[in-house]
């Protein structure tokens, strides 16, 4: 399941699934900036059907955060 | 009895901002990125001495080439940059435009839905025997409101002004209206410098600044939008293949196409088009009607769904045939 989830997140971020690691922190990606907010929070909406706000999204970090967050609010 | 949208016209400012200039001033920043995801090429931007009542002025000339301005009897424009605090810039557009003097005026403040309560205002006027002809101006200039620094909003936001012509019509071309209304969104779409609330008074020489909490402002929309859509095709009795063109309001390309595929719409039948304008809040959508009659894209008799949604929050979407 994280493995499909990694998956997700690095097609979002447009990039290469092998560059994406469970304990990143997305915010250092170089391409990092505010349309890959969007396009995690569309990613997520589309796939598991759930709206992050705002500020639980800016207390997620990592990759794993991410996942935890989806698994704990499906 | 019943109204219709006789006529639209919509002015640009002359200085267009491209995004190869923000580019050399941002050089983190992508133009090809932007374009690609955003759907935005360029914007137009007021002048330092051009304001939103002067935009919404040469869109209206352009109207009153071909309409008899004395057959005006109502004018409502929609702005948040407001000539201003008061008098009513609606009032002032009267006098430039040398309407007659006996006719009812007035501005209302809003954003991206503005355009769709204006219709609704003024068939409301129309069908009540109110007025028979409204000019709906919008104007625009969130330019002014955005910081130098802030490469997010000024990729986004262009100026603009429209001008529309409601009139009386034997059959009602404007159909059922449904609005939505959430002030809990407020603080995420604001301009909060020099208003009642900070008792009108700027520190430091700052101008007023927009802000745009854009993840909470894309969370609202995908929650909104399928569901107003929905609920404006059954208040008008049709199903969505009875639709033939869709025009929403034109954020931007990302959410436009998230928002299609959500709910499974044929692309071919929706508007994206703000690459050379952007995201010009309440005159997105009298832009799109323009630009699709004069390119084709929609024809008499079709049935065209308008939806606008954005800063108040507020909402709003009808179905017009044209």
């Amino acid at each position: 399941m994280i493995d499909n989830f990694i998956a997700l997140f690095a097609d979002a971020l447009e990039k290469e699934k092998s560059a994406v690691a469970i304990n990143d922190e997305f915010r250092n990606y170089e391409e990092w900036d505010s349309l890959a907010v969007l396009s995690l929070i569309a990613m997520i909406k589309q796939n598991y059907n759930i709206t992050i706000p705002r500020k639980d999204f800016d207390e997620l970090n990592t990759v794993s955060d991410l996942f935890e967050y989806i698994q704990a609010h499906r | 009895m019943g109204a219709k949208i006789k006529q639209v016209e919509y002015y640009l400012p002359e200085r267009i901002l491209t995004n190869e200039e923000l580019e050399k001033a941002y050089p983190e920043w992508s133009a090809a990125k932007l374009e690609k995801k955003v759907g935005i090429k360029q914007r137009h931007i007021a002048g330092p001495n051009e304001t939103s009542l002067d935009l919404a002025i040469n869109a209206a000339t352009k109207i009153l080439e071909t309409e008899d301005k004395n057959l005006i009897d109502f004018v409502l424009f929609c702005t948040q940059s407001p000539e201003y605090l008061l008098p009513t810039s609606a009032c002032l557009l009267q006098a430039k435009l040398g309407l007659r003097t006996e006719i009812g005026a007035l501005d209302f403040n809003l954003g991206c839905s503005g355009y769709v309560y204006g219709l609704a205002i003024a068939k409301g006027m129309i069908n009540s025997g109110l007025c028979k002809n409204v000019l709906l101006v919008t104007g625009e200039t969130y330019s002014k409101f955005i910081a130098e620094d802030d490469i997010s909003n000024r990729s986004i936001f262009g100026d603009a002004g429209t001008a529309t012509i409601v009139t009386y019509s034997e059959e009602d071309m404007l159909g059922e209206f449904v609005f939505g209304t959430d002030g809990k969104g407020a603080e995420n779409l604001i301009v909060k410098e020099l208003t009642a609330r900070n008792s009108y008074i700027l520190q430091n020489n700052e101008r007023p600044t927009l802000y745009m909490n854009g993840p909470e402002i894309f969370n609202f929309t995908i929650e909104t939008i399928p569901p107003l859509l929905q609920k404006v095709i059954a208040k008008n009795k049709l199903q969505v293949t009875d639709i033939d063109y869709f025009i929403l309001h034109q954020a931007n390309k990302y959410i436009l196409e998230f928002l299609i595929s959500e709910m499974c719409l044929d692309i071919s039948k929706c508007h994206i088009d703000m690459l050379n304008y952007g995201n010009t809040v309440s005159n997105t959508i009298p832009i799109a009607l323009k630009d699709s009659l004069e390119q084709g894209r929609i024809k008499e008799g079709n049935k065209v769904l308008l939806a606008g949604f954005g800063v108040g929050y507020s909402w709003g979407s009808t179905i017009i045939t044209l």
